[in-house]
C-alpha cells in the first residue's frame, strides 16, 4: 500500500460528509428530538423516520459521486487521504482523525450506504406501528455512521472507534424491543461476546503502537517486515480474535443466532449485510500483516472452515426462519474468511462474496421480515407453507436471493462462491473439499427453508391471513433481488480483482488441481444433490406443525446450536463463576477472618482485662505495689546476674 | 547508719500496709505521708553516707511535693465527705468498668 495522496481536492474534500450526514441524523433523532416540546415533539415522532432515511440516502448519493470520481482517476491515484484533525498526541505517538478512501473503502461505502438506505426505506413500513420508530431510525443512523467510520478510518485507532460504535448500535438494536426479556438477554450476550473479540483487537493495537509506533495503515504496511516473526504472528492472531468476535466465527459465534431477537431490518442490515462482515474487512485491510504471518493465516483458514460448516449445520435444524438465515450468514461469512485466509489470491473474492452476500442476504432477511409481517410476527416455518400464492412479490424476490445463495449458475452467489472454492482447492485439497461440502449443505437448508415457507401445504395458525406487504417494503426487496441476480457483473473481466489489486497485493497465478470448468460443474453437482435431498426429505413429505421430538442425536445437537452455549458455559462461564466463588470465599473466610478474628480477640481479652478496673482505690494501690516489686526484682535480677 | 535505713524500711512498710488495709481516707492519707517521710529518711541517711547533697535536696523536693499533695488531697476528701457523708475510700468506687 502506498501512502495516500492527501488533499486531493474536488469532490474528495467532501469525504467526511459521508460519515457526518448519518451522524447528524442520529444526533437530530436521538439528541435533539427528545427535548422538543408539544406539537414539535409529536411532529418529530411522526416524521423522524424521514430524516433518518434522508440522511442515509444522502450519504449513499455522496458515496456514489465519490465512487464515480474515483473511477475517473488513474489506478495509481486511487488512494485518497483526508486529515481532519489530530485526535491525540502523546510523546512520540500521534493519532490523527484521518480518513482513507481507496478501492476497498469505496466498495464498502457503496454497500453500506446503498443497502443501508434500502433497509431504511423498508423499515419505514416494517416499523410503522412501533411507537418508538423515531428512536429506531436514530439508532440505525448511528450504526451507519459508526460503520462508515470503521471503513473510512486510515488507522487502527479510528477503526476501533467505529468498531465499538457498531457494537454499541448493534446492542441497542438487538435489544430494541426491550420489553421482551429474551431480547434484552440477547443484546447483553452479543455485547459481552463482542467484548472478548474487542480485547483481541485492542491488544493488537497496543502491540502495533509498541512495535511500529503508529497505527496508520500506510505506516504499518511500509514497515511491516521490520517486526519479528513472533510479533507478526501474535498480531495476526489477535486481529483474528477481534474478527471472530465481530463476524461470529467459531469460537465466538454464539451471539449471532440470539441476535435475531432484534427487529428484522436490523437483522438484515447489521447481522447479515454489513456489521458482521467487519471481521472480513479487518483481515483484508490488515493483509500486510497476514502476508508475513503464515501461522495466523492458517488459523484464519481453520477458523473459517470450521465456521462455514458449523453455521451450515445450524441452518439445517432451525425452524425459526430468521435463525436459519442467521446460521446461513455465519456459514457465508466463513466462506469470506476462508478466502481472506488464502492471501492475495483470495482477498478480492472475499470482498466479492461479501458484496454479493450483502445483496442476497439482505434481500432474504427483508423477505423473511415481509413474511413475518404477513403472518402476524410468527417466525416458525412449521406454521408457514404455501405462501407463494399469498405473497407473490415476496416469494419472487426471495427466490432470487435463494438462487443466488445456493449458487445457481448465473446468479451472483454462483460467481463468488465458485471462485472461493476454486482458490481453496488450489491452496489445500481438504479445505476445498470441505468448502464444497458446505455449498451442498447450504443448498439443502436453503431449499428446506424455501419449501417450508413458500411451498408444501398450508399450516397456518387460525386467524392468520397472509397478505402482501406494502410497496414501501416490496420495492427495496425488488431492488435487492435485482442486485442478487446481477451482482456477478463485478467479476466480469476480473474487474474486481484488478480493482482491488493495489490494496490487497498482486496474486501469483495459481493452478487448481482440476480445470476450472470441472470444478464449477462439480460444485453445481454438489449443490444439485443438496437441493434434491431437501426435496425428498422436506418437499415430498408432510411437514408436521410441531417439531418432532424423537430425532437423531445430530438433529438435537444442531437444534441446540451444536452446544455452543454449553461449551461457552463449560469453558468460560462456569470456571469463571467458580473462580469468583473461590475468591469470594477466600475474601470472606481468609481476609475477613483474619481481620475480624484479630478484632474479636482484642475485644475478648479487653473484656476480661477491664474487670481489673473495679473502682476500689486500694486494689489499685496493690497493683502499684506489685508493679513496684516487679521492677525492684527485675533490677535486682539484672544487677546480680 | 544501718539503723537509719532499717527505721526507714519499717516506717515505709507500716505506711504501705496502712494504705492497703485501712478504709478511712484520712488514715490512708497519713500512711502515704508516712511512706514519703520514710523515703526522706533514707535519702538523707544515704546522703550523709556518701557525703554529698543530692539526697538532701531530693528530700526537700519530696517535702514540697508532699505539701502540695496534701493541699489537693485534703480538698478532695473534704468534698467527697460533704456529698457522701463518708470518708471511706471503698465507698468512692463508681469510676470503674
Amino acid at each position: 500500500m502506498v501512502a495516500p495522496d492527501t488533499g486531493a481536492g474536488g469532490v474528495f474534500d467532501l469525504l467526511w460528509l459521508v460519515i457526518a450526514l448519518p451522524l447528524l441524523g442520529a444526533f437530530l433523532l436521538l439528541g435533539v428530538a427528545p427535548f422538543l416540546q408539544g406539537s414539535l415533539k409529536a411532529s418529530a415522532d411522526r416524521h423522524g423516520h424521514l430524516v433518518g432515511t434522508a440522511a442515509a440516502a444522502a450519504s449513499f448519493v455522496l458515496s456514489l459521486v465519490l465512487f464515480i470520481a474515483l473511477l475517473g482517476r488513474g489506478a495509481e491515484e486511487r488512494q485518497i487521504g483526508q486529515h481532519l484533525w489530530t485526535w491525540f498526541e502523546t510523546g512520540t505517538i500521534s493519532v490523527g482523525m484521518d480518513l482513507l478512501y481507496d478501492q476497498l473503502a469505496a466498495l464498502f461505502l457503496l454497500l453500506i450506504t446503498g443497502v443501508g438506505s434500502l433497509i431504511h426505506v423498508y423499515a419505514i413500513g416494517y416499523m410503522e406501528h412501533d411507537v418508538r420508530r423515531r428512536r429506531f431510525f436514530g439508532y440505525l443512523n448511528l450504526f451507519v455512521a459508526a460503520m462508515l467510520t470503521l471503513i473510512l478510518s486510515a488507522n487502527f485507532v479510528g477503526l476501533f472507534l467505529g468498531w465499538e460504535g457498531v457494537g454499541l448500535a448493534s446492542y441497542l438494536l438487538i435489544g430494541f424491543w426491550q420489553h421482551k426479556p429474551s431480547a434484552a438477554a440477547a443484546a447483553k450476550k452479543a455485547f459481552v461476546i463482542n467484548r472478548v473479540g474487542d480485547i483481541g483487537l485492542s491488544l493488537a493495537i497496543a502491540l502495533l503502537f509498541a512495535t511500529y509506533g503508529t497505527t496508520d495503515f500506510a505506516g504499518v504496511s511500509e514497515h511491516a517486515a521490520d517486526a519479528s516473526q513472533d510479533t507478526l504472528t501474535a498480531l495476526g492472531l489477535l486481529l483474528l480474535l477481534g474478527a471472530c468476535g465481530k463476524s461470529a466465527q467459531v469460537p465466538l459465534q454464539a451471539w449471532l443466532l440470539d441476535a435475531m431477537e432484534g427487529p428484522t431490518p436490523v437483522s438484515a442490515l447489521i447481522h447479515a449485510a454489513t456489521m458482521v462482515t467487519a471481521g472480513v474487512y479487518l483481515v483484508v485491510r490488515s493483509n500486510f500483516i497476514f502476508e508475513l504471518a503464515p501461522i495466523a493465516q492458517t488459523a484464519v483458514v481453520v477458523v473459517a472452515t470450521v465456521t462455514l460448516l458449523w453455521g451450515a449445520v445450524l441452518g439445517c435444524a432451525k425452524d425459526d426462519i430468521k435463525k436459519a438465515l442467521a446460521g446461513s450468514t455465519m456459514s457465508q461469512i466463513g466462506y469470506m474468511m476462508l478466502a481472506a485466509g488464502l492471501g492475495p489470491v483470495g482477498y478480492p473474492f472475499a470482498i466479492f462474496h461479501l458484496l454479493t452476500h450483502g445483496f442476497f442476504k439482505a434481500n432474504m432477511f427483508l423477505g423473511a421480515g415481509s413474511v413475518m409481517h404477513g403472518m402476524d410476527d410468527d417466525v416458525d416455518m412449521r406454521h408457514y407453507g404455501g405462501l407463494n400464492k399469498a405473497m407473490p412479490v415476496t416469494f419472487l424476490t426471495f427466490a432470487m436471493g435463494y438462487l443466488a445463495i445456493i449458487g445457481f449458475p448465473g446468479f451472483s452467489g454462483f460467481w463468488s462462491k465458485d471462485r472461493i472454492i476454486e482458490s481453496a482447492l488450489a491452496d489445500n485439497l481438504l479445505v476445498g473439499v470441505l468448502a464444497m461440502l458446505g455449498a451442498g449443505i447450504t443448498a439443502f437448508y436453503m431449499t428446506r427453508l424455501m419449501l417450508m415457507t413458500f411451498f408444501t401445504e398450508k399450516r397456518w395458525a387460525k386467524d392468520v391471513h397472509p397478505h402482501e406487504s406494502p410497496k414501501v417494503m416490496t420495492i427495496p426487496l425488488m431492488v435487492l433481488a435485482a442486485l442478487s441476480v446481477l451482482g456477478g457483473v463485478l467479476l466480469a473481466g476480473d474487474w474486481i480483482v484488478t480493482w482491488l489489486e493495489p490494496v490487497t497485493g498482486h496474486a501469483e497465478h495459481y493452478e487448481p488441481p482440476l480445470p476450472a470448468l470441472v470444478i464449477t460443474l462439480l460444485i453445481t453437482a454438489v449443490v444439485a444433490v443438496g437441493v434434491a435431498t431437501a426435496w425428498f426429505l422436506v418437499g415430498k413429505r408432510d411437514v408436521p406443525r410441531e417439531a418432532p421430538r424423537e430425532v437423531s442425536f445430530a438433529t438435537r445437537a444442531a437444534r441446540a446450536d451444536l452446544y455452543g452455549d454449553a461449551i461457552n458455559d463449560a469453558v468460560v462461564v462456569r470456571p469463571g463463576a467458580s473462580l469468583v466463588g473461590g475468591l469470594t470465599t477466600f475474601d470472606r473466610v481468609g481476609v475477613d477472618g483474619a481481620v475480624e478474628g484479630g478484632s474479636s480477640a482484642v475485644g475478648g481479652i479487653s473484656t476480661t482485662m477491664r474487670r481489673l478496673q473495679n473502682g476500689f482505690v486500694r486494689s489499685y494501690a496493690l497493683s502499684v505495689l506489685a508493679g513496684a516489686l516487679l521492677v525492684v526484682l527485675a533490677l535486682l535480677a539484672v544487677n546480680l546476674a | 547508719m544501718t539503723e537509719y535505713v532499717v527505721l526507714s524500711a519499717i516506717l515505709f512498710t507500716i505506711g504501705c500496709v496502712g494504705v492497703l488495709t485501712r478504709r478511712n481516707a484520712l488514715v490512708v492519707f497519713m500512711c502515704v505521708e508516712l511512706m514519703l517521710n520514710a523515703c526522706n529518711l533514707a535519702f538523707v541517711a544515704f546522703a550523709k553516707q556518701h557525703g554529698n547533697l543530692d539526697g538532701q535536696i531530693t528530700a526537700f523536693f519530696v517535702m514540697v511535693v508532699a505539701a502540695a499533695e496534701v493541699v489537693i488531697g485534703l480538698a478532695i476528701i473534704m468534698t467527697i465527705f460533704r456529698t457522701r457523708r463518708s470518708a471511706s475510700v471503698d465507698d468512692a468506687s463508681l469510676l470503674k468498668y
